[in-house]
């Protein structure tokens, strides 16, 4: 509708931008983008299922499911390969989002936050008990080549897994701009604004719910491949609700309005969290909190709303029908 | 038959403190509507005054009787104080805003005051075991307990019947349940809604950090504590049904029995069981236990 609409495509440029940049980058920001973006990836299927009016406070379930499937994998099989790993992780927390996905569809609200949160804390729970896995303490897995090469230098093999995430999260951005605007992804907003009236209309308001929850459980799956391949290591925490707390503090960050804000906010986060653990080690949660508060004020429609409205007042359409009705989030 | 009264006794002094940290959780839920991640904070937050006020107290060589007194007030005290300047001062600016918005309010404030504490009170583990030895030990059919954690128990029971009753029995519950029921016709008919939220929230903090007070004996204090316990209370308040006191009781034993007995059977299951009997009940009872259903919205 209207001259505002890129073409999703168009999408791929900044993302090429974004790999030859990391050329350039030091090496810390190098793995610092990298957990940015997987983290991003998370953010995004957390704004894709609010697009239903759901907030699932248990991505870390996914999340974890991903990086212990891809681990066990790996250690099992000899798997290396980041986009192998990368795709193992997608598909192991897309299997767990399938089997959960329709049981979680019937609740609404608050109550399907707390039962994500509740089914990711029985999954933490297990795994600090399963000694098979290392418990509390996790274990390690090996370094991730790429299409058989294997990479002995630390920057090379950095810039490998920072070209793979961000890639795999452009990807998934430009894939969830074409579901925003096809006629699923409309049902999916109606479904928010009034779950009966869809089921009036002949759709199934479950169904649209469990198709957009297993693209999330998909997303954190494969971030969590990422956070895996980044640390080498792995262990329970990668379930706990701080966990998850922070991928919806991103996707709120973020104002689940536009795709690219996910990207910032995620980054914002990261260099936040890397800056005051540089100079403030003991008061990082204290700055992050700060900044979460300062966001929710002075942002109340997130990071986005930053070049979202420009863009409207450039274009002179009305600031609020259209927006309206594409917006992931009640304001 | 030993073994089992084991179980019940222990279950019944863990329900019983997590059942004052619920009470409070659910009653801000119920008036505010806002689920309060930064409860666990203020359970920490309550033991570690309590802390302070008992060694401060014992470095005086006061009896320990009058630290369990000082500790109870001054927790009282500074609960009320930080829980009125939180709602005035930053919750109030988000009324009206999403229920996720608000959550992450309440997120902010928990990292910020896991930070302070620490900076506050270090990161190694304190300890206030003087008041633990005030009630000596009980002989109870056989078993020896502590004595100051049975008193837990009926602490506990004064604590939920006087909520209960000032909530059903007195004006000023009646029109905090007006204020929970419908805030708008609260409104309409002249409640001042808005010290009724920051009364509520008050007390919810209160009733938290009364509950790190009376535990703060028992245990040892360090950074994690908060965590712990706000994913126990949020398990409660969901199996018993959000706003709910009746429901907080009940959540708070199925919990504590539920702890109890997997710690003295299956110890590698504690966090589990609890996050499954939580799943359970919400998969057959999404509202919880206690709530009544309410209207679909078309």
């Amino acid at each position: 509708m209207g001259p505002r609409r890129f073409h999703p495509l168009l999408m791929i440029l900044p993302v090429i931008v974004a790999v030859l940049f990391g050329r350039v980058l030091p090496t810390w920001t190098l793995s610092l983008a990298t957990i940015a973006a997987s983290n991003a990836l998370v953010a995004l299927g957390i704004v894709v299922l609010a697009r239903t009016g759901n907030v699932s406070f248990g991505q870390g379930l996914f999340f974890a499911a991903g990086g212990y499937g891809v681990a066990l994998v790996a250690n099992g099989t000899g798997i290396t390969d980041a986009v192998l790993q990368m795709l193992i992780g997608a598909v192991c927390g897309g299997l767990l989002g399938l089997v959960i996905g329709p049981l979680i569809a019937r609740y609404s609200g608050i109550f399907f936050g707390m039962l994500t949160l509740a089914l990711s804390m029985v999954f933490y729970g297990a795994l600090v008990k399963t000694t098979l896995l290392g418990g509390s303490d996790g274990f390690n897995v090996g370094r991730p080549s790429l299409f058989g090469l294997n990479f002995t230098d630390t920057r090379e093999a950095d810039f490998m897994l920072y070209a793979v995430a961000v890639v795999t999260t452009g990807l998934a951005a430009i894939a969830a701009v074409f579901l925003f605007r096809s006629e699923f992804g409309l049902a999916s907003l109606a479904v928010r604004e009034n779950n009966l009236r869809v089921e009036y209309l002949g759709l199934s308001a479950n169904r649209i719910i469990t198709t957009n929850f297993v693209i999330a459980a998909t997303f954190a799956g494969a971030s969590g491949a990422f956070a895996l391949m980044a640390q080498r290591h792995i262990d329970p925490q990668f379930a706990y609700w701080t966990t998850s707390g922070e991928f919806v503090f991103v996707a709120v960050l973020a104002g689940y309005q536009s795709v690219s804000a996910v990207f910032v906010a995620s980054l914002a986060l990261e260099l936040v969290r890397s800056f005051s653990n540089l100079y403030l080690p003991n008061t990082w949660q204290l700055a992050l909190g700060v900044f979460l508060l300062a966001v929710i004020l002075f942002l109340p429609r997130g990071i986005g709303s930053l070049w979202t409205r420009e863009r409207r007042k450039r274009t002179g359409l009305p600031a609020e029908a259209p927006a309206a009705a594409e917006e992931g989030a009640p304001t | 038959m030993n073994f089992f009264l084991t179980i019940v006794l222990d279950g019944l002094i863990e329900a019983s403190w997590l059942f004052i940290v619920a009470l409070g959780l659910t009653l801000v839920f119920g008036v505010l509507k806002i689920l309060n991640v930064a409860h666990g904070s203020f359970y920490a937050l309550g033991a570690y005054i309590a802390a302070t006020t008992v060694t401060i107290v014992a470095a005086h060589s006061l009896p320990p009787a009058a630290g369990f007194v000082a500790m109870l007030i001054s927790v009282a005290l500074i609960a009320s104080i930080v829980g009125l300047l939180l709602e005035r001062g930053l919750l109030k600016m988000f009324y009206g805003r999403d229920e996720v918005v608000l959550l992450l309010v309440t997120y902010a404030v928990f990292l910020i005051l896991e930070d302070t504490t620490k900076l506050i009170w270090g990161v190694n583990p304190i300890y206030a075991t003087q008041p633990y030895e005030l009630f000596g030990n009980v002989e109870f059919a056989g078993l020896y307990y502590v004595g100051y954690d049975l008193m837990l128990i009926p602490a506990a029971a004064l604590i939920g019947t006087a909520v209960w009753y000032g909530l059903n029995r007195t004006i000023i519950g009646k029109i905090v349940l007006a204020v929970i029921h419908n805030e708008e016709m609260s409104v309409s008919m002249g409640v001042r809604v808005n010290r009724v939220y920051a009364a509520a929230f008050a007390f919810g903090v209160l009733l938290a950090a009364l509950a790190g007070a009376l535990t703060a004996p028992k245990i040892s204090m360090q950074p994690g504590l908060s965590s712990d316990v706000i994913i126990l209370s949020f398990a409660i308040v969901v199996i018993g049904g959000l706003g709910s006191v009746e429901g907080a009781a009940v959540g708070a034993l199925l919990v504590g029995l539920a702890r109890a007995t997997s710690v003295h059977l299956m110890p590698q299951a504690e966090l589990f069981v609890i996050y499954l009997i939580m799943a359970a009940v919400l998969m057959f009872r999404p509202e919880g236990l206690f709530k009544r259903e309410t209207a679909r919205r078309i």
